[in-house]
Parts: C-alpha cells; sequence; structure tokens
C-alpha cells in the first residue's frame, strides 16, 4: 500500500476553454481501502519529467470510481498548462489522497463554491445526494463548470455570476446572505452547516456571515504547496492557534479558526 | 578485503566514516525537507538511509514567517519558511522516541540568534538519547551583531562555532552558507575551530516579483533557492571546500538523481544529503542508494570510498 504511484492518463478532456477534466487509472492495487479519496481530500500530481515545473501541484478529488479518479481543473499556470498537454496513456506521477476531509453533514447542509472550487464540493454534494442547497458562483456563464451535474446532486441551486451572464448579478455570499435573510423569518433559530470552496474575498465575506449567524462553516484552503505531505512548512495558514499546514491538518479548516490577513 | 574471481558479482561497499559516524550509505536527508522523519515513513523503510538530518531547531519553538513562504522557480524553488520549528524540548519529548526505532545515525540541525541560544540548543540536544550528531545551520542573522548572518562573516562565525564545540562532544557539523565570497576560507574557519565536518551548500539567497503588483512574491521579500538549479553551483563549492580543509564534506544542492549525487562525491564529498527532491519524488533517497549501488556495480567499484574525492582535473 503506499500514497506514492505512477497512474495513467484515461482521458482529459476539454469541458471549455479554461477548464479541463482529467481521469487517471489509478491501478487497483493502489486504491485499497486506505486510500479510497473522501469529500475534500487532495491529490499532488506531475505531469511531466522535466525540472520545469518542478514541484507537484496540489488538486482536490472531484470523482472516484473503481480505478479511476478525476480531476477537474482550470487552466491558469505553467503547472495546470503541462497537465492540459497530458494525452489519453501517458503516465503521470500521483501522491494522495492527502489532507483531511469535510465532516459528514448529519442532515441538509448548504455548500458554496466559487469557480474551481466546485471541484472539492461535487463529492461531498454527491455521497449526500439531494440534502444540499448548493451557492455557486462564477465570474461568468460559460466558468459554470459541471452546473448541471452539481445541480442534479443538490436539493436546490442559486447561482451567480460577476457579469450576470447566468443567475443573479454578483458575488455568490450575497446570495446566501438574502437566502439565510428569508429562512431566518419563516423559521426561527434556523442553522445548517455550511462547506466552502473558493477565492479568498469569498471564504473571508464568509467567515463575517458565519460569525453573524452563528452557523458551523467548513472551509477548504488552497495554497501553494510544495511537498504535500506535512514535512515542507511552505503551505501553511494563520490560524488562532498559530500557523498550520493546508496539506496536513487541512485543508479542510473550521472557519472560525482562520486568520484572515 | 580480497579480491575474488567473480568480484563483479559483489555487492559494493557502500558505508562510509563521517565525523565519528559509521554510515551504511552516504545518502541522506537535507533538514527542513523531511520533517522528522514520520511524514516520509509510509513511503520508505528509513532504516534504508544512511542518516536522518531533522529538521532545524532553536532553543525554544518559533512560528516561522507569514505567507507567502514558498514560490517555484526554474528547476527550483525559493523558500523563506523562518525556520518555523516546535523547539529542542517538545523535538526531544515527542520526536526523537520515533527516531529512536530506527538503526540509523539521527543528526539534529540546530541554530539561534544569539550565540547563547546556539549554545542552549547544542547543550540540550546533546543530552538526549537518540542525537547522533549535530549539524549547525550559521545562516542566521546574529541578534546582538547588526543582524549579521554569523556564517558570512569568519570572526563571528569562530565564535559561535568555538562555543558550541567547547558544549558538546557529539560529532559536530557545521553546514556552511554558499552566500559568501570565499567558502574555503569559512570551511577553514570551521575546521580550525573543531568541527568534526561540514556540510554543504545551505540555499542560495533569491528573490522572485510579481511584476504587476511590483512587490516581491514572498512575505519575507527574500528567500533561499534550492533544487537542480543550485546543483552546479553546489559542486563546484564542495570542490573548492575539498581543497580547502582535511575534515569530511557533506555534499548537498539540488541532488535529485544519483548521476547528481555522485558528481559530488567524486567533487570530494563523502556523504550526501536530498532535499527538494523529497519533495517531488518521496523515495528520492532510496532511489538514489539504489542509482549509486548500481553505478558502481556496472563500473566494477567495490567500495564507494574509491571514487570520493577522485576527480580528475
Amino acid at each position: 500500500m503506499t500514497r506514492y504511484f505512477k497512474a495513467t492518463v484515461l482521458e482529459n478532456t476539454a469541458l471549455n476553454k479554461h477548464f479541463r477534466l482529467l481521469t487517471i487509472d489509478a491501478g487497483r492495487s493502489t486504491l485499497n481501502a486506505q486510500c479510497i479519496p473522501a469529500p475534500g481530500q487532495f491529490y499532488m500530481l506531475h505531469s511531466n519529467s522535466t525540472y520545469d515545473p518542478l514541484l507537484k501541484r496540489p488538486f482536490s478529488i472531484f470523482k472516484h470510481e473503481d480505478n479511476s479518479l478525476k480531476f477537474l481543473y482550470r487552466i491558469r499556470g505553467k503547472g495546470t498548462i503541462c497537465l492540459s498537454n497530458l494525452r489519453d496513456g501517458d503516465i503521470i506521477e500521483v501522491i494522495g489522497p492527502l489532507g483531511n476531509s469535510y465532516p459528514e453533514p448529519e442532515g441538509d447542509f448548504i455548500a458554496i463554491a466559487g469557480g474551481v472550487g466546485i471541484a472539492s464540493l461535487l463529492p461531498l454534494l454527491d455521497i449526500c445526494k439531494n440534502t444540499g442547497y448548493l451557492f455557486y458562483g462564477a465570474r461568468s456563464k460559460d466558468e459554470l463548470v459541471m452546473l448541471s451535474e452539481a445541480g442534479a446532486l443538490s436539493k436546490e441551486v442559486f447561482v451567480a455570476t460577476d457579469d450576470g451572464s447566468e443567475g443573479r448579478k454578483g458575488v455568490i455570499t450575497e446570495l446566501l446572505k438574502s437566502f439565510l435573510n428569508n429562512l431566518k423569518s419563516e423559521i426561527s433559530n434556523f442553522k445548517l452547516p455550511i462547506y466552502a470552496c473558493g477565492p479568498k474575498p469569498m471564504l473571508k465575506e464568509l467567515s463575517e456571515i458565519a460569525h453573524a449567524s452563528g452557523m458551523k462553516c467548513y472551509v477548504s484552503l488552497e495554497e501553494h504547496m510544495a511537498c504535500g505531505v506535512g514535512a515542507c512548512l511552505g503551505c501553511v495558514v494563520k490560524t488562532v492557534s498559530g500557523y498550520r499546514r493546508v496539506c496536513k491538518e487541512g485543508p479542510v479548516f473550521d472557519i472560525k479558526d482562520i486568520v484572515w490577513e | 578485503m580480497g579480491i575474488t574471481p567473480n568480484s563483479e558479482l559483489q555487492t559494493p561497499n557502500l558505508s562510509v566514516d563521517i565525523a565519528g559516524l559509521r554510515l551504511k550509505n552516504p545518502v541522506m536527508t537535507a533538514s527542513g525537507t523531511f520533517g522528522y522523519g514520520e511524514e516520509y515513513s509510509e513511503f520508505m523503510d528509513l532504516n534504508r538511509l544512511g542518516a536522518i538530518i531533522a529538521k532545524g531547531l532553536s532553543a525554544t519553538p518559533r512560528q516561522g514567517n507569514p505567507t507567502p513562504r514558498i514560490v517555484e522557480t526554474p528547476a527550483g524553488m525559493l523558500n523563506a519558511i523562518g525556520l518555523q520549528n516546535i523547539g529542542v524540548k517538545v523535538f526531544i519529548k515527542e520526536k526523537l522516541p520515533f527516531l529512536r526505532k530506527f538503526d540509523i545515525p539521527v543528526i539534529a540541525n540546530f541554530f539561534g540568534d544569539s550565540i547563547d541560544e546556539y549554545v542552549q540548543a547544542a547543550v540540550e540536544l546533546s543530552g538526549a538519547d537518540g542525537v547522533h550528531a549535530l549539524e549547525m545551520n550559521i545562516s542566521c542573522p546574529n541578534k546582538h551583531a547588526g543582524w549579521i548572518v554569523f556564517g558570512t562573516d569568519p570572526k563571528i562565525m569562530e565564535q559561535v562555532v568555538t562555543a558550541v564545540r567547547k558544549e558538546t562532544k557529539l560529532p559536530l557539523i557545521v553546514k556552511l552558507s554558499p552566500n559568501v565570497t570565499d567558502i574555503g576560507i569559512m570551511a577553514r574557519v570551521a575546521e580550525n575551530c573543531g568541527a568534526d565536518a561540514v556540510s554543504l551548500i545551505n540555499t542560495i539567497t533569491g528573490m522572485v516579483v510579481d511584476v504587476k503588483r511590483r512587490r516581491p512574491v514572498l512575505a519575507n521579500n527574500t528567500g533561499g533557492l534550492s533544487g537542480p538549479a543550485v546543483r552546479p553551483i553546489a559542486v563546484r563549492m564542495v570542490w573548492e571546500v575539498f581543497k580547502a580543509v582535511k575534515i569530511p564534506i557533506i555534499g548537498m544542492g539540488g541532488i535529485t538523481t544519483a548521476g547528481d549525487a555522485l558528481e559530488f562525491l567524486i567533487a570530494g564529498a563523502r556523504a550526501v544529503a536530498v532535499g527538494t527532491a523529497n519533495f517531488i519524488n518521496p523515495t528520492a533517497t532510496i532511489d538514489i542508494i539504489d542509482g549509486i549501488e548500481r553505478f558502481l556495480a556496472d563500473e566494477g567499484i567495490l567500495d564507494i570510498n574509491e571514487i570520493i574525492g577522485s576527480l580528475r582535473t
């Protein structure tokens, strides 16, 4: 049993200009009981054998079926450009699954995704079918990737885009606020756990919402990583009890523990 | 050891002696890239390593630098972790018991920002069961001398190494900074102060600029460059130090493959440490040990000591 292995690319599908869905065959031996990924966990992927880019990149697990692992990613920099050039049959180096996972909700919950943050939340929506209220924000309509798949697994879906090309125009946290206000007027002491993954400004706003409403909120954080296994201390985040490793104590944190800078 | 008719079938000797330690092979883990061994123990049998150099320790815990702490560069990375660590006492209580389970030397790396702090850390580590040698990181600024880095000023370096040497009987390895004009001079200072070995190179100070924000990417502005990009500089410095001192050298700087490690050994290092490569390949050290053994077997070399310092110039 090892969490460090080589895998074969099965598919690397372009979903649109920005997003790809990578499917790799991890092989039966590497996906035994201890290595089944839980929602929120991540893998370090390295797509080329040269030294540039040098480091592996962390990606949330998007889907897991039999021996295959799927990763949804946005082409952003050198690492993801290399990843986007992978073809069927190419070999890729993998470490994972790594980090902690989302605590399983006991009933209904709110999932709030900003952009590619949907990749981390979809497995949670999947194992808790139709119990999650999904709030999904992106820059524009064509960046609301996997919206119908995620929507099909959710109890209700709320969408916002920066340019108004789909759903409400504006940020997704504004939609969440009005949703909570409406419910509060109907049901007193209304509380649902919130699960979030997205850009920092969204999470920061969310920490205020969670604080004001007294609702539990778990966030999956993203940081540049070198090792992914807790050795280098490069990916730390400031918390109320000091710096904590996103790769080891995270990536999922209770939002009230995070010190936003 | 006699030469037998089928010497090509013999397993080459990989063991080396360094600073009074017998290593089963010359491959160690570089400080700060391997935690305290636990993080990588699921990927390999730690008993296969020549030694573990543990993450740097100070007398009291340190929270480290603000983020971002790392940034990737072509064939390398900059880090400014700020020596975040749990402190000597917690290390001895919580991390050493795990390391004691293995049959390999544990080398504790330590530092301070004053001579007193260096001495305090060294004394406490010397009294701990399971610490076999000390590696002294002198690439830290001295708070009592205008924050000049100990390891870049021969006089300040002499003071701190002498002070530590007096207080420990453990093998003492001084880790040299490459951010100096002549690393041979600094190696001689270490030797004259009674160091049992030197290790080099520590990271090379660098900076990456975010051009849109016109700010350094790292919160600390500068960081230490490591990875394959620094390797030729490190090999050159090992060679210079090999010519300057008689004490053994632990070579490091961008070692990623067995071939890289052999460059250092041939240039004069008696052992090597693998750093950034652990991040890319958690079994890098084991792959390098196997690769060195294969190289020796292929070349018909029976003892690794034959190639150490064998550079032809």
